[in-house]
Parts: structure tokens; C-alpha cells; sequence
């Protein structure tokens, strides 16, 4: 799994034309699309967008870094809780609390990072384990619940729209969280083509490679644990504003698991996988939950077991393949990642 | 002074049972290197399997024995078709089946049996023994049968060939397999071994926490503790930590911090221990060959 992981970041370097419409396709509807919808249809989108965010940062961590974190929601509570704090009791403006939850989150990352630097993997999945379970647990406490509202946690308003813009505040917040995610695509893409994330994916596959040619191994984890945090705890931030509350309830284990289960199915270190897997989180519980409580879980289990089986690149994998067969490209798919790297590529690594 | 007996008795029930689950952790970690996140629903569906024989009707040491077995057949089922194919990949992988396998025995149950909470009979006299005060006749009841497991399990791996073999699969699986031990039986086997133990911790702490789909979750999170503590890959440490945490968790809980961060208290433990002293207290300090 690991060659393939590794050969994503390759596709990404020297997109597809087809994956290049595709995407053109999708900005297109991503502008046009809230002004077509109903208002609760844009508000469901905006969740997508909030969770591709959040995703995007457990795969920094998780498919590009391999440090696994089952306890991602905890980031995502912390930073939904900042901003809710910040606005309720500090009158702070809505779209400031975003850049402050997401250095919250860099500094907590950051800590929690550098001891698990040390770790194991299997280590580091515990630990992140615990904190996923326990975090709600530290939110209902009593001698926080001034800040935190305890069990009932803290309602927002809706942001209007400014400048008198045309817009329904679904609408606008759409927008925003938008505008806010194009830039954090385009800071991780810049992040993870530069020294920095041929850094982390070395450490990932050889530590020991990586330790040699004066990577300093520590330090790049618990800075991609901050960074990752960072994503994540802005996605927090943008989805306490757009549902408009806070509880402890909203961010238990299973909100880990979701995001857990959305880097998986979406496709381990790629970029596009994070919108693919947001879709998936956002809609298919909800469909399953209408036949039965047990199933969005039930469904989250086997596609964790059939995706490590049998697509272990996700839905962005299966995407990339499919196109590289349209594309005409007239090879069969090739599995490793060694055909896919252009020669040049191991000259650019660390010059 | 006797609430804090109390709370130490107490402790040391729940203590066992955190032990009986980190030495099935261990068990499995042991033969594989992996920490099996399903333990804990794996152990929550022996015990409605328990209920179901229980409410057919079945004596309670009947259903007790039954339980055991079916689970033992379970988990080395469950070895052989579920983890066997992603045995030598990479530890994500691993640890997302185990995520995986998880979330489904969760949702079985829950689908079965639903998710309304059930009382769970325990099987020691209600009325006290030897007229003691401090402690329930259940907790006593806990630490006895757990201690017993204990012993035969440390009886069978240290005086019957097949524990011996088992042991000598898990240590060094190629010259096991070359004096003719099957290492793939022998791994099938200790997850056998881990899920009956793991059935037995369940229905122990049932009437406890009574039953119902996430009655595990909690308990798993302090068995993790309690084999981080003890040293991951130390079967004695296991039960010792198991020990520790439980008169930890509820001492601090009486006293300390309350009732409301129990869980808390088993997160801070496994940072602390992983930051402190990554081995446990009685576990081999890893060195990494290069």
C-alpha cells in the first residue's frame, strides 16, 4: 500500500488532462451550484466543504505522513470550541475566529505531536485513540462548563452576508468556507510538492533513509501533526458556524472514525480523495441511518475491511485509474508506483 | 478509611477485568504485534451471546461455558478470514481492518439485540459472605474467577507442549515452523485464546455496567492503559497493570477528580506512560536495528 501511496503524490505533480476537466467541472458547479439549490441543499454543501478540509488535514497526517490518528475529532472539537468561546463570550467576528481556531489547533497539534514524534505507530494510534474517546468527556466537565456551556454547549447565529451582497446567509457562508478551503487545498498542494512534504512522505516510507540524509525526522512529525491539527481545527471552526452550535455530544469517537473512515474510502494520500470522502461522510450515514441505527456503522466497517482489501487507494485511485483508461493512454494500469515517476523525479528530491 | 477499602476493592474487581483484557491484548501483540482495537466488542458480543443463552433458559454455568467455547471458535475464525490476508502489511492497514471488524460487531449487536440497556445476572449469592462489609460478594466473585484464569493460563503456556509451542511461534515464527510447529494454527489459536478471555472479562463485568452495544468501549480504553502499563509485551504486567489502573481509576474517581473524568484519567495514563516510559513497567525496552 505504502508504493502506491507514494505514487499519488507523483499523478498530483503531472495531472491528467481528464482529471483536469473533471476538475474544472466540479469548480464550475461548486460556483454556480448554491444559486440552484435550496438553502438546506447549500447548508449540506457547506458541511462537505468543512469535512473535505478536515479530511484534508487527517491525510497530511494519516496517508502522506503514515502516523495514524484515530482521534482527529478531538482537533475538530477543539477548534469548533474555539470558535464558538471567542464569539460567545468574546464578541469576536465570525470570520476571525477562523484563522485563531486553526493556530489554537497548530499549537495544540504541535504539543500533543511532539511526544507521539517518538512513537510507534500502533503507540500513537492508542494514544490518539484515548483522546477521541475522552474529549467529550473533558467537555461536559464541570469546572470548564462555564466557557464550554457543558452538556448543552453553545448556540451561534448565522453570519449575514456583507457588503449588502445578494446573498442568503447560506449562501454566503458557502462562499466563505469555499474561499477558505481553495486556499488550504492550494497551501497543502504547494506543502506537499516542496521539500517539506517530500520530507514527510520519506519519513513515512524509509525513517531511516530519511534520518541519513539530515532530515530532521522529530521535527517534521510533530510539525505535520501541528499543521494536520491546524486543517482540522479550521474545518471545526467553519462547521460550528455553519451548524450554529457546539455540544460535546456532536464530536464523540464517531466523529473520528467518520474522518477516519473519509480519508479511507476517498484515497490515503491524495488530495482529491478529501472531497470524495467529505461526499461519502456527508450523505451516506444519513441515508443509512434511515434503515437502521446500526447501519451507517455497519456500513463504515465493511467499507474499511473492503477498501484495505481491495481498492487500497480509494475512490480517488479508482477515479485516476478509470481516467488513465479513457485518457487513451493505451498502457494497461500500471499497479507500482516505479513506472508511474517520471526519471527526473529522484534528482529533485532535497537538492 | 473503610470508603477508601471500599473503593480499593472495588478497584481491584474492576482491576481484574482490565487485566483479563490486557492479557488478551498482550496475547495477541505477542504472536502478531498488533493491538486488537476489537477486543472490546469482541467481548461484548460473548456477553450478549451469554444473555441470549441465559434468557433461553440455560443455568448460568452452562451458558458460562458455552459462551467460552463459541467464542474461542470465533476468534480463531475470525484470525484465520479476517486478519490472515493483511498479516504482513503495513501497520495502517492493520489497525483500520481491526477499526473495521469493530464497528461491525458494534453494529451487529446493536442491529440483534438493540440498543436499550440490559441487566446482566451475576452468578455469586447476593446475601454478604463471611459478613464483610467492604466488599460485594460479586466483586470478590470477580477477582476470584480472574485470578483463576490467570493461573490456568500461565499453567498452560508454561507446562503443556502446545503452550510451549505457542510461545515459541510467537517469539520466533521461522525456526518454530522449522522444527514442524504450525505457526498459522498456533496464531489462530491465541486469538482463540484472547477472545474467550475476553468473553469471560465480559460477562464478569456486565452486571456492573450492564449490557448493552458501547458497555465495552470504557473498559477497553483502561485495558489499553493497563497493557501500556504494564509493558505491552509482558502477560504479567499485563494482569498487574490491570490491577494498578483499576484501584487507580477509582480511587481518583472517589477522590480526586470525580466520577465525570473517569476516562480521562485512563488518557492520561497512556500518554504518561508512552511519554515517561514507552516499555511499561515490567516490558523489554525496543531497540530498533538499523
Amino acid at each position: 500500500m505504502q508504493s502506491e501511496n507514494s505514487s499519488a503524490l507523483a499523478t498530483l505533480a503531472h495531472p491528467q488532462r481528464t482529471a483536469r476537466l473533471v476538475l474544472l467541472a466540479l469548480i464550475v458547479f461548486a460556483c454556480v451550484g448554491p444559486f440552484l439549490l435550496s438553502d438546506y441543499r447549500v447548508f449540506q454543501l457547506t458541511l462537505v466543504i468543512v469535512h473535505a478540509i478536515a479530511l484534508l488535514g487527517l491525510n497530511l497526517l494519516t496517508g502522506y505522513g503514515g502516523q495514524i490518528s484515530l482521534g482527529h475529532g478531538a482537533f475538530y472539537a477543539i477548534g469548533a470550541y474555539t470558535a464558538a468561546i471567542l464569539i460567545e463570550h468574546f464578541h469576536v467576528a465570525y470570520w476571525i475566529t477562523v484563522p485563531c481556531a486553526g493556530m489554537v489547533c497548530l499549537g495544540a497539534g504541535f504539543l500533543f505531536g511532539l511526544p507521539a514524534s517518538r512513537l510507534e505507530n500502533l503507540y500513537l494510534a492508542l494514544a490518539t485513540f484515548a483522546l477521541g474517546v475522552s474529549l467529550p468527556q473533558i467537555l461536559k466537565y464541570r469546572h470548564v462548563e462555564h466557557w464550554t456551556g457543558g452538556v448543552q454547549g453553545i448556540t451561534l447565529t448565522k453570519p449575514e452576508a456583507p457588503f449588502g451582497l445578494p446573498l442568503s446567509p447560506d449562501q454566503w457562508l458557502y462562499f466563505f468556507c469555499l474561499a477558505v478551503m481553495g486556499l488550504l487545498f492550494a497551501g497543502a498542494w504547494n506543502l506537499l510538492r516542496g521539500h517539506a512534504g517530500r520530507a514527510i512522505v520519506a519519513i513515512r516510507d524509509r525513517p531511516i533513509a530519511a534520518a541519513a540524509t539530515g532530515i530532521d525526522v522529530a521535527r517534521y512529525k510533530s510539525l505535520t501533526f501541528g499543521v494536520s491539527a491546524m486543517y482540522t481545527g479550521i474545518a471545526g471552526a467553519l462547521g460550528a458556524i455553519a451548524v450554529q452550535f457546539v455540544g460535546p455530544d456532536s464530536f464523540s469517537f464517531f466523529l473520528s472514525l467518520s474522518l477516519l473512515v473519509g480519508i479511507v474510502v476517498g484515497g490515503l494520500s491524495t488530495i482529491s480523495g478529501a472531497v470524495y470522502g467529505a461526499l461519502f461522510i456527508q450523505f451516506v450515514p444519513n441515508l443509512a441511518g434511515d434503515i437502521s441505527k446500526a447501519a451507517p456503522l455497519a456500513i463504515y466497517g465493511v467499507l474499511l475491511i473492503a477498501v484495505v482489501y481491495a481498492m487500497p487507494s480509494g475512490i480517488a485511485g479508482a477515479i485516476d485509474k478509470l481516467a488513465r483508461r479513457l485518457g487513451g493512454f493505451g498502457r494497461s494500469t500500471p499497479p507500482a508506483s516505479v513506472s508511474k515517476h517520471r526519471p527526473s523525479q529522484p534528482g529533485r528530491n532535497h537538492a | 478509611m473503610e470508603t477508601l477499602l471500599h473503593q480499593i476493592f472495588s478497584g481491584l474487581a474492576a482491576g481484574g477485568i482490565y487485566g483479563s483484557l490486557a492479557l488478551a491484548l498482550v496475547m495477541i501483540f505477542q504472536a502478531t504485534h498488533l493491538v486488537n482495537f476489537a477486543q472490546g466488542e469482541l467481548a461484548m458480543c460473548s456477553t450478549y451471546l451469554a444473555w441470549s443463552l441465559i434468557h433461553a433458559g440455560c443455568p448460568y454455568w452452562l451458558a458460562f461455558v458455552a459462551t467460552v467455547g463459541i467464542s474461542f471458535v470465533a476468534g480463531a475464525a475470525i484470525e484465520r478470514c479476517v486478519i490472515r490476508p493483511v498479516e504482513d502489511k503495513p501497520a495502517l492497514s492493520v489497525v483500520l481492518v481491526f477499526i473495521g471488524l469493530m464497528l461491525i460487531l458494534n453494529s451487529v449487536a446493536g442491529w440483534i439485540f438493540g440498543y436499550t440497556v440490559k441487566p446482566f445476572p451475576s452468578p455469586f449469592p447476593d446475601h454478604p459472605l463471611f459478613g464483610n462489609t467492604y466488599v460485594g460478594n460479586h466483586e470478590l466473585g470477580i477477582i476470584a474467577v480472574m485470578a483463576l484464569t490467570v493461573v490456568l493460563l500461565y499453567l498452560f503456556f508454561r507446562y503443556t507442549s502446545l503452550g510451549l509451542a505457542m510461545r515459541a511461534a510467537a517469539v520466533n515464527p521461522e525456526s518454530s515452523r522449522l522444527v514442524g510447529i504450525r505457526v498459522g494454527r498456533m496464531l489462530a489459536l491465541g486469538w482463540g485464546l484472547a477472545a474467550a478471555l475476553g468473553a469471560v472479562a465480559g460477562m464478569m463485568i456486565a452486571p456492573m455496567v450492564f449490557l448493552d452495544p458501547n458497555m465495552m468501549s470504557g473498559v477497553l480504553l483502561y485495558a489499553f492503559a493497563a497493557a501500556l502499563l504494564g509493558g505491552i509485551d509482558s502477560p504479567g504486567g499485563a494482569v498487574i497493570g490491570g490491577f494498578l489502573v483499576g484501584v487507580v481509576e477509582n480511587v481518583m474517581g472517589a477522590y480526586v477528580i470525580g466520577t465525570e473524568l473517569k476516562l480521562t484519567v485512563a488518557l492520561a495514563l497512556i500518554v504518561g506512560v508512552l511519554v515517561v516510559r514507552p516499555s511499561g513497567l515490567f516490558g523489554k525496552v525496543l531497540v530498533t536495528r538499523v
